[in-house]
């Protein structure tokens, strides 16, 4: 995450949407590289994306709120997910939740006070042989036990 | 010197997160250290399927089968295995086979397998072409180029009897033939990837380990259909399969198997990745395309079907993952080889995703017409923890659920719905005597409600208030009026629902209302949860004969619920117990019982 760029869109996101300026069906595509940068989408990106691309900004934001993955608000410097997909519920991933509230006071959808991190619920990720999966920024922790938790966070700290 | 070894390491997700790439870095270092680095070959494979055992790695030629592997291994495997030519017995699957070798033969999650769909997942390294090619790869594009008129290529479909794998079966070649006979200058291929369904993850597995077949199946159906354009719509969730794809498109390109002038035959066709955002209703083909346009994934009433009326208005064939993956073989190896296997209903294997309360989960892929008792026992090992098998639940939260009255079933597309649930996808979620079948409705539900798009009132009204029927029964407060409007509210979602998300979304309730009957009346006249699992429905006290006396409980007990003396019975205040289970949890006689 470029956190230099919060307002501003860096270089090679500008030459991105340039390069897909013309390509019908790009707004989801520039939306994604938005967040890969940014880390979510804000209000004012989600204005520049509008007049970079000059669509109307109702629109751009119908998209974002329609798809689960864009991200409104800043997520913290780590973004655990926690697994609640069929595999992950059926063998008690509610209770990593649980243990996330206790070991760091951090709800769902929440960030903690020093924006180290953040916890999403998230419906599958495709390695349900391992339920009860969490990722931490993006690494996967599979057959994750309530004691195997603090262990975990531990690593990112 | 020549290569005397291969060693296969599963690069898959799953064993990825268990540290297989630096299982694969020691052994490389390892090899070099012990001066065998031309002797062997380490390659870095797509998913074993054997998930349950992981990380996975495999030997060649003598097909040594290492389970639960670590870095610190590597060491010892090269220099027992390929040094010493003697197996390290304590890493393989089968230990008491290890004088006769544990081989890939002898594990029984293999045995009853047919691969198709995953013949190279775990045998070639999906980012280097040359190895799809060595098994076969692009024969089937190269044949269906030079040897074959579209007609030729829609018709061994056709003999095949192809059905598609994303959850509907509608023959494959229908499809394909319909858009080619819409005359128009522009058409699409679109691949569905989108895999929304959760608690499976067949097509992840595919494409991470096998790209290359999901791009030639869809450049035979733009020559067959005469398309020059394809779309790979893919989960953004999925980096690791997005990243095998975009090197395998380059490797195509580079090599003329896709783009202008294919295998110099004049033909062009090129593919791009589209990236999904997370709405399961994107899974659905109209809300997909609407999707790749850039737009709100809502659904389109059909027809016009996407095949007259698809992707920009252009005519398009839009298959899964997996159906694409059966196309190169069939070409190559003739639809009559492919029509022979499975049952009259359904043609060929399914991959399914087996998984919850199973010893060995992971991906299996067996032929049309095994039964679900071989696949959930033979297969996966039965159930874990010695516990008493309850149901299983397939087709997602479009599904329903099976019992062991139906274990015996051989399943394809028809067998599945005449039993009241659906093939899907191919999720298979196993479920155990602690599950609770209200809970498990109410959980899909759930999903259901969220992801709902919103358009059409049956699907967003019906299914919140099957939902708070579902929570209601769920708290103790159900009556048997509400199982009469569960059944009237799904059966008006199934009729009246604009897209097969809200038609199917009943499905989970009305299925398991049909099968466990009982476990609902206990909800709603004992106001009882069987499996201890409705929190509300439970209550937590304190075995005398059991407890110690020890006070961990009333320590830990965030609402001080636990009293007592040091050394005699506690006892919980039911007034002010929350019913968190953390009493339960900590307690290290198993004194606290949950009635
Ligand atoms: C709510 C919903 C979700 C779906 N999700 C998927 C999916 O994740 N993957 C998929 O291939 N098909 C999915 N489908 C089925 C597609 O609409 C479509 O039938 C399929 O892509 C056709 O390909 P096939 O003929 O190869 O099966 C879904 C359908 C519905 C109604
Ligand atoms: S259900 Fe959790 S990873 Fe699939």
């Amino acid at each position: 995450m470029l956190a230099k760029n919060e307002n501003g869109f860096s270089k090679e996101l500008v030459a991105y949407i340039n390069e897909w300026k013309e390509k019908p069906g790009n707004l989801i595509m520039i939306l994604h590289k938005v967040q890969e940068e940014q880390g979510y989408i804000s209000r004012e990106s989600a204005e520049k994306v509008s007049e970079l691309l000059g669509v109307p900004l109702v629109k751009i934001w119908g998209v974002v709120t329609f798809y689960h993955f864009f991200k409104l608000t800043k997520p913290g410097e780590h973004n655990i997910q926690v697994c609640l997909g069929t595999a992950c519920y059926l063998k008690g991933s509610e209770k990593i939740i649980e243990e996330l509230d206790k070991q760091l006071g951090l709800k769902v959808g929440a960030v903690t006070p020093d924006g180290k991190f953040s916890l999403e619920e998230v419906r599958c990720v495709g390695c349900c042989g391992l339920a009860p999966v969490m990722t931490v920024s993006g690494e996967v922790f599979g057959k994750v036990t309530k004691a195997a938790v603090p262990g975990i966070i531990q690593k990112f700290m | 010197m020549a290569i005397r070894n291969y060693i296969l390491v599963c690069g898959g997700t799953a064993c990825e997160s268990s540290h297989s790439d630096q299982i694969y870095n020691a052994l490389v270092k390892e090899a070099k250290e012990q001066g065998v680095e031309n002797e062997v070959q380490v390659v870095r494979t797509g998913c074993f399927g054997f998930c349950e055992q992981g990380p996975i790695v495999k030997i060649l030629p003598e097909d040594s089968f290492y389970v639960k592997v670590k870095p610190e291994d590597a060491h010892e495997l090269i220099a027992e295995h390929i040094i010493k030519g003697r197996e390290v017995t304590r890493l393989l699957y089968d230990k008491t086979k290890s004088a006769k070798h544990a081989q890939v033969e002898d594990i029984k999650f293999y045995q009853k397998q047919f691969r198709i769909v995953l013949r190279n997942c775990g045998f070639i390294d999906p980012e280097n072409i040359d190895e799809y090619i060595a098994r076969d790869g692009y024969a089937a594009l190269e044949k269906a180029i030079f040897e074959m008129t579209p007609e030729d290529i829609i018709n061994e479909l056709k003999t095949a009897g192809l059905r598609g794998r994303g959850g509907a079966g509608f023959p494959t070649w229908m499809k394909w033939n319909f858009t080619k006979q819409v005359d128009n200058p522009v058409k699409y291929v679109v691949c569905n990837a989108d895999e929304g369904d959760p608690g499976a993850y067949m097509d992840r597995s595919t494409l991470e380990g096998d790209p290359h077949s999901v791009l030639e199946a869809m450049t035979i159906c733009g020559k067959a259909i005469g398309a020059h354009q394809g779309f790979i719509y893919i989960r953004a969730e999925y980096p690791l399969a997005i990243h095998r794809l975009e090197v395998a498109m380059k490797q195509s390109r580079d090599y003329g198997l896709l783009g202008k002038d294919i295998l110099g035959s004049g033909f062009d066709f090129d593919i791009e990745i589209r990236l999904g955002a997370g709405a399961f209703v994107c899974g659905e083909e109209t809300a997909l395309l609407q999707s790749i346009e850039g737009h709100r994934g809502m659904p389109m009433p059909r027809p016009p079907f996407p095949a007259v009326k698809g992707l920009w208005g252009m005519p398009t064939v839009i298959n899964n993952v997996e159906t694409w993956a059966n196309v190169p073989v069939i070409i190559h190896k003739g639809g009559e080889w492919f029509s022979k296997i499975g049952t009259a209903d359904s043609h060929g294997t399914k991959v399914f995703a087996l998984t919850g309360k199973i010893c060995n989960s992971g991906l299996v892929e067996v032929p049309m017409g095994t039964t679900l008792r071989e696949i959930v026992f033979d297969i996966g090992g039965g159930i874990a923890h010695g516990k008493k098998f309850k149901a299983v639940q397939t087709g997602g939260p479009s599904g329903g659920v099976i019992t062991e009255a139906n274990l015996d079933t051989p399943i394809d597309f028809g067998s599945l719905v005449r039993i009241g649930s659906m093939m899907g996808s191919g999720g298979m979620i196993v479920m155990d005597e602690d599950d609770c079948i209200v809970d498990v409705a109410k959980f899909y539900l759930n999903f259901t409600v969220d992801e709902s798009c919103g358009k059409c009132a049956p699907c967003r009204i019906g299914g919140r208030t099957l939902y708070h029927i579902l929570e209601k029964i769920t708290n103790g407060n159900g009556t048997m009026e509400d199982l009469d409007k569960l059944q009237e509210i799904g059966d008006a979602m199934r009729k009246a629902s604009l897209c097969a998300l809200g038609q199917t979304s009943p499905n989970p309730v009305l299925s398991t209302m049909k099968y466990f009957k009982d476990e609902y009346l206990a909800h709603i006249v004992e106001k009882r949860c069987p499996s201890g699992k409705c929190k509300k429905l439970i209550s937590f006290t304190i075995d005398p004969e059991k407890c110690k006396g020890c006070s961990l409980c009333a320590r830990n007990c965030p609402v001080g619920a636990i009293s007592g003396e040091l050394r005699k019975t506690y006892h919980i205040d039911q007034s002010r117990c929350i019913k968190c289970g953390v009493c339960h949890d900590s307690c290290k006689f198993g004194a606290i019982k949950v009635n």
